[in-house]
């Protein structure tokens, strides 16, 4: 036999030859490291379908809404002059760099008839610019044109819910739909998005000019139309920042603020809220991973506990050993391996076992799970050193045995 | 061989300090065959852990092979048992989850590496080549004694100490145990040291020496 094999075979005689105390040893690495793999695999999950979602709306979104900014609390500035006009967007589209599209929106809610079928939606009058900005796809039939804008010809495209609302599993393209005081034909239908707020699923989007044939936009002061939300895309992300000052600055010189006065605009950047929530997820699934981390720690007590206990139990086999000429290195090296030993078998096992607690999860719909190489690989290695660093201990009491008085032990 | 110079050994008990050895002074040449008696507690056992280097003495000198080890480091002292030393105990000590066979290659493990032939050598001169695999719990006293036997001289050690070797044995295992370790000694010119209360043994040797109280009381050479 290899020299240095003779180590790793008397470790491993060491534990097969006490097969319950090893695998009760075992178990708690075996469950702290399933833990942090299971936990850190639904963080990362969570994290990866939040940011997919956003994706999905496209990260070089930047949506303008009148009002202040805020989180829930109360909008500052709410007055009689907050408001977004055609003119603010016709003024950005010209004037703000990096753009490539700007689709001013004016929403209302309106009452949809269709045959017995009637309920509330939110019908959002666009421009033909609204479905490149937002991303939009149609799972059916089409989007209307710059043509049928120009004429304001009274067509719809549909939320999948809406649809699915009003005519089931039925054909919807070419139906027309009672919409407040006028009637639309449905031209399209929404891939579904999913998604979060305000999702596209349960709207209407129709041509702006034909949403003015039922409800009165309303003008400002300076007799500008009033729009509920200019979105618009960047051509560059990285200039998303830049973009975001320059209509700023433009809007407030639009919306003649002084320099005292609060903005009475909101401009939210997907890039910002994406990085934000992955800010967010991220703090949370460490939260996980250090929840997970205890208990791999507790494992590794164990550890420590069973190897003291180990030590004792063999006093009379280290005092044969050194009598046979084990130095104080054989003797703390085998306690060392057998514990690393022990930890690294334990975590190898609990990858799998959390591997299959994160693949269950996913395969009941609970949640999305993602496990990556660097969670296994920093839950071995931490499995790993906690078996050296709470192997020491032991391992040092072990060689430093009195051989006479360890011979004589029971 | 060995040569122990005014040997004590004080084991410290608490407050009282316990005087185990008073000044031991022993020659024992190359392949002597010496028996070591004395009542319980004369310190006989003391005196064989020392030249066993698993202890080291309060004071004196001790020469082991014209080396004095006395005052050797923990380490030193390991390799010395490694290489130098054969021990046979009364309890046998073998591992109980380990075989015959993985028993005896431990006598090799920390003398530079195991050889499975000779392991197997070990076993055949002592009559257990086909009980290799058996475990200390299905061997009787004098094959787990003869097992013992083989891990201390696979090894080809100079020197091998033995404790009381029939002390745990019937008669008939202990006369056996004996008669392998006299012919071992006749062939190969071990040096043997064996402590034990059995008269009959020790006049089967070449020296007996008596100890009492911690000093050596009287020799006689068979």
């Amino acid at each position: 036999m290899k020299k240095w094999f003779e180590p790793l075979s008397t470790a491993w005689v060491g534990v097969v030859t006490h097969k319950l105390r090893s695998f009760l040893t075992m178990l708690g690495i075996v469950i702290g490291v399933a833990a942090v793999i299971a936990l850190m695999s639904i963080g990362r999950g969570a994290t990866a379908s939040i940011l997919a979602n956003i994706e999905s709306m496209g990260t070089d979104l930047v949506t303008i809404s009148p009002g202040a900014f805020t989180f829930g609390g109360v909008r500052g500035a709410a007055g009689g002059t907050t408001a977004l006009t055609m003119e603010d967007a016709e003024a950005i589209s010209e004037q703000v760099p990096y753009i490539t599209a700007v689709a001013p929106s004016y929403s209302s809610n309106l009452q949809l008839v269709v045959g017995g079928e009637n309920m509330n939606a939110q019908v959002t009058g666009v421009t033909p610019e609204y479905w490149e900005v937002q991303n939009l796809e149609v799972a059916n039939g089409a989007f209307f044109t710059e043509y049928d804008y120009q004429r304001g010809t009274k067509l719809a495209v549909l939320g999948s819910n809406v649809k699915e609302m009003l005519f089931g599993d039925a054909d919807s393209i070419g139906q027309q739909m009672r919409m407040g005081s006028i009637i639309v034909r449905v031209v399209g239908v929404l891939d579904s998005k999913g998604g979060m707020w305000g999702s596209p699923d349960d709207g209407i989007l129709i041509p702006l000019t034909a949403l003015q044939q039922t409800v009165a936009q309303p003008r400002t002061a300076q007799g500008e139309r009033v729009v509920s939300s200019i979105s618009l895309t960047v051509s560059d992300e990285e200039q998303a920042d830049y973009v975001v000052e320059e209509i700023t600055s433009l809007l407030r010189s639009r919306h003649r603020l002084g320099s005292l006065d609060d903005d009475d605009f909101s401009i939210i950047s997907m890039e910002e809220i994406s990085s934000m929530l992955s800010e967010a997820t991220g703090t949370m699934t460490l939260l996980l991973g250090a929840i997970a981390g205890i208990s791999l720690l507790v494992g590794g007590i164990g550890v420590m506990n069973i190897m003291l206990v180990s030590v004792l139990e063999r006093t009379r086999e280290i005092g044969i050993r050194k009598a046979l000429g084990a130095r104080e290195r054989d003797i703390w090296g085998q306690f060392l391996i057998e514990a690393a030993f022990l930890t690294f078998a334990g975590g190898i096992i609990g990858v799998i076992v959390g591997w299959a607690v994160s693949y269950f999860v996913t395969s009941m719909g609970l949640m999305t799970t993602v496990v990556t190489a660097d969670i296994v690989i920093l839950a071995v290695s931490v499995s790993v050193g906690i078996g050296l660093f709470f192997g020491f201990y032991p391992a040092w009491q072990a060689s430093r045995l009195n051989p006479v008085e360890a011979l004589r032990s029971e | 061989m060995i040569q122990l110079q005014d040997i004590t050994k004080v084991y410290p008990m608490g407050k009282i300090e316990l005087t185990v050895l008073r000044g031991i002074t022993l020659h024992i040449a190359q392949g002597d065959l010496v028996a070591i008696m004395g009542p319980s507690g004369s310190g006989k056992s003391t005196m064989l852990n020392l030249i066993g280097c698993l202890d080291t003495p309060t004071s004196g000198s001790y020469y082991l092979e014209d080396r004095e080890v006395s005052r050797l480091s923990s380490g030193e002292l390991a390799g010395i048992r490694a290489h130098k030393i054969g021990f046979i105990f009364q309890t046998f000590n073998l591992l109980p989850r380990l075989s015959a066979l993985a028993n005896v290659e431990l006598g090799m493990r920390y003398a530079g590496g195991v050889d499975r032939q000779r392991v197997m050598e070990a076993l055949t001169r002592v009559g257990l080549s086909d009980r290799a695999n058996h475990r200390p719990t299905e061997l009787s006293g004098g094959e787990q004694q003869r097992v013992a036997i083989a891990r201390a001289l696979v090894k080809n050690p100079p020197l091998i100490l033995a404790d009381e070797p029939t002390g745990n044995l019937d008669s008939r295992s202990g006369e056996e145990i004996i008669s392998i370790l006299t012919t071992l000694h006749a062939e190969q010119g071990i040096t043997l040291l064996l402590v034990t209360h059995d008269a009959n043994i020790a006049h089967q040797c070449q020296r007996i020496i008596h100890i009492k109280d911690g000093q050596i009381v009287a020799e006689e050479t068979v």
